[in-house]
């Protein structure tokens, strides 16, 4: 950290040089993020104005009122409450399972040495990398052929329940978090769990009093990244859920086109209200968001 | 890297860093780790062989039973036919399936070059992209956090939804597009999602403003942790501004780099959700992965062609994945 704090300056440290030298990648980057916000900006301001008004003036018009109608409109007629609460359903517990399961596996395999840990690694890495779509057909027959009874799942299997899909969503993201959270663990000492053995602590204990409140930060970070991943996540919920009223709102919001017809305004709106959750999360945990994408990559 | 690692609690520190030098460390001391392994295992009481049996079994039992089994099956599959309804109807086909999706399936060659297409944008474009903004905004530039926060914006929405803003802004009628190039209204307004000449790359600009952003903030952190004496040297040494980042700096990124190449290839296997959204993967959008869900889901039925279809995908996806894992995981074993 001091020789980072020391050369700095040296670097940057040419006053007026540097500073006109900035003037094109100023110009460059405005120009970048003026088109990187096109698209938000105009679903924004569509989602705004009320159909009448867009009608009447055509959409690239600054005429006509605005307000909120379109997302009320959305949240209650077009079932975004629902859709939302039906993520909420999935996201929670998929990320505490997958964190849970993932510190436990990342415990086993870099605080114990046996035989197969970097073999078991491995798998978990490689199922993480496949395309969903690989085990999407055995996947929903193998859920279609879980006989259950009717008062748990209406469908007799457990297609069209959470559970296939937080079930599905568990079983991808694990596989990520282990590797970070495996590399994670390996640097923290060792000393540490051996002292806790002389003390006769079990290997319970060891994992959940000990490793696991130091990796706070690495938790932290990889839940922001989870409840992202699986809140964005469009293909099982498609894959797994017919009934239109138990989707996620990920997912939900492939249906808007048809359900709202050519009201675009009414669709930017939802998607709009889609964003939210996301921007909210972005806004407050940027740095956990950015901590977790970054420490699955910085492994050579 | 020797000051991270020196103390990896910290939010900030490189535990992967720390992990190498770990593991360097008990190369060079083989004996004596192997003499502690050995010491650790005898100390495990029976109640603790059953606790990590527990928590190594778990994991590995979801992870068999959701993820590599389906995998099998899906392999399985493809030499069969099958309607998907009863499991006693799978009859065997041979390499039927292959043969029907090479010669008489006419979106399985389109999707392979889509797929192609899709790699090369991000891997020639969107990734180059990504890696410029991440050198401009790694400068000490006044308003840095500020520019990132707008590139990172889309990294944070899912594809689906991508597709669906970005619908808003191509629509032939409605879209900003077509105002801005003075053609909305006219015969001349172009349905960029909806015309199977242009919709691929339509898409695939869509696809980039998310892959950009991505791509930017793993070289920003990738930056962060080039030793800034090497820079010093390179300068001192006389190299410009470019022949220190192309000879020095991005060399020295090489772990970013591999999972860079990683991501990008898997992400335009994995480019479903987009096409999915705009037609379902059909009239110019043709992908592999839709081209799997569409023979899955639906009326007709064919599970022996989606499997086919899927093992395609599979096949190409264990390229860049083998790749990875050797890169990842071969000095581990040697080790």
């Amino acid at each position: 950290m001091s020789t980072i704090a020391r050369t700095r300056p040296v670097q940057t440290g040419k006053p007026g040089k540097s500073g006109k030298r900035h003037y094109g990648t100023h110009i460059f980057l405005i120009a970048v993020a003026a088109l990187w916000l096109v698209p938000l900006v105009w679903s924004m301001y569509t989602a705004l104005r009320p159909k009448a008004d867009t009608d009447k003036y055509g959409y690239f018009s600054f005429g006509g009122s605005f307000g909120f109608n379109n997302f009320v409109q959305a949240w209650t007629q077009g079932g975004f409450s629902k859709y939302f609460l039906n993520a909420v359903l999935i996201t929670v517990p998929a990320v505490v399972f997958t964190l849970l399961f993932a510190s436990m596996m990342a415990f086993a395999v870099s605080r114990v040495s046996w035989k197969f840990n970097v073999t078991l690694l491995i798998m978990f890495t490689a199922g993480n990398l496949l395309p969903p779509q690989v085990l999407a057909a055995p996947l929903f027959e193998m859920f279609k052929h879980v006989s259950l009874p009717y008062w748990f799942s209406d469908s007799g299997n457990l297609l069209n329940t959470y559970i296939a899909v937080i079930l599905a969503d568990t079983a991808f993201q694990i596989g990520f978090c282990t590797f970070v959270l495996s590399n994670y663990m390996k640097a923290l000492p060792s000393d540490l769990t051996e002292a806790a053995l002389v003390d006769g602590a079990g290997i319970w204990r060891q994992y959940w009093s000990i490793i696991l409140p130091l990796c706070r930060p690495a938790l932290a970070a990889l839940g922001t990244l989870e409840v992202i991943f699986i809140y964005n996540d469009f293909f099982w919920p498609l894959l797994f859920i017919q009934s239109g009223d138990r989707l996620p709102i990920t997912t939900a919001i492939n249906n808007l086109q048809g359900q709202f017809l050519s009201d675009y305004n009414l669709i930017a709106a939802g998607a709009m209200i889609t964003l939210i959750p996301t921007l909210i999360i972005y806004l407050v945990l940027q740095r956990q968001f950015v901590a977790g994408l970054t420490l699955g990559s910085s492994k050579g | 890297m020797s000051a991270t690692a020196e103390k990896p609690a910290s939010p900030n520190s490189d535990p992967p860093g720390g992990a190498r030098e770990r593991q360097q460390v008990s190369r060079t001391a083989v004996p004596a780790t192997a003499r502690k392994k050995r010491g650790r295992v005898r100390r495990l009481s029976r109640r603790d062989k059953i606790v990590l049996g527990v928590m190594v079994g778990l994991p590995t039992l979801i992870q068999l039973l959701f993820v590599w089994l389906p995998t099998l099956f899906s392999i399985a599959l493809s030499f069969t036919r099958w309607n998907g309804l009863d499991v006693s109807d799978i009859r065997p086909a041979g390499t039927d399936n292959y043969e029907f999706i090479s010669q008489n399936y006419p979106p399985f060659w389109p999707a392979i070059q889509h797929n192609v297409l899709w790699l090369a944008f991000l891997a020639l474009i969107a990734t180059p992209l990504g890696l410029l903004l991440a050198v401009l905004l790694d400068q000490k530039i006044r308003g840095s956090k500020i520019y990132q926060s707008i590139f990172f914006t889309p990294v944070m929405l899912s594809l689906a939804l991508i597709g669906i803003i970005w619908q808003l802004f191509y629509n032939r009628d409605s879209g900003l597009l077509n105002y801005l190039l003075g053609t909305a209204g006219t015969p001349q307004a172009v349905d960029w999602f909806g015309d199977s000449n242009v919709n691929i790359w339509a898409a695939m600009i869509a696809a980039t403003w998310r892959h950009a952003g991505y791509v930017m903030i793993l070289y920003l952190a990738g930056l962060k942790g080039v030793d800034p004496s090497l820079r010093e040297a390179a300068s001192i040494d006389g190299a410009n501004a470019v022949q220190t980042f192309f000879r020095v700096v991005f060399p020295a990124m090489r772990p970013v780099n591999i999972v860079i190449v990683v991501i990008t290839i898997i992400e335009s296997l994995r480019a479903f959700d987009i096409v999915y959204v705009i037609n379902r993967g059909t009239n110019g959008l043709e992908l592999l992965s839709a081209l799997v869900i569409q023979n899955l889901i639906g009326e007709g039925q064919v599970i022996g062609v989606g499997s086919a279809l899927a093992v395609v995908l599979l096949v190409i996806s264990l390229v860049p994945i083998v790749f990875y894992l050797i890169r990842t995981f071969g000095k581990e074993k040697e080790a």
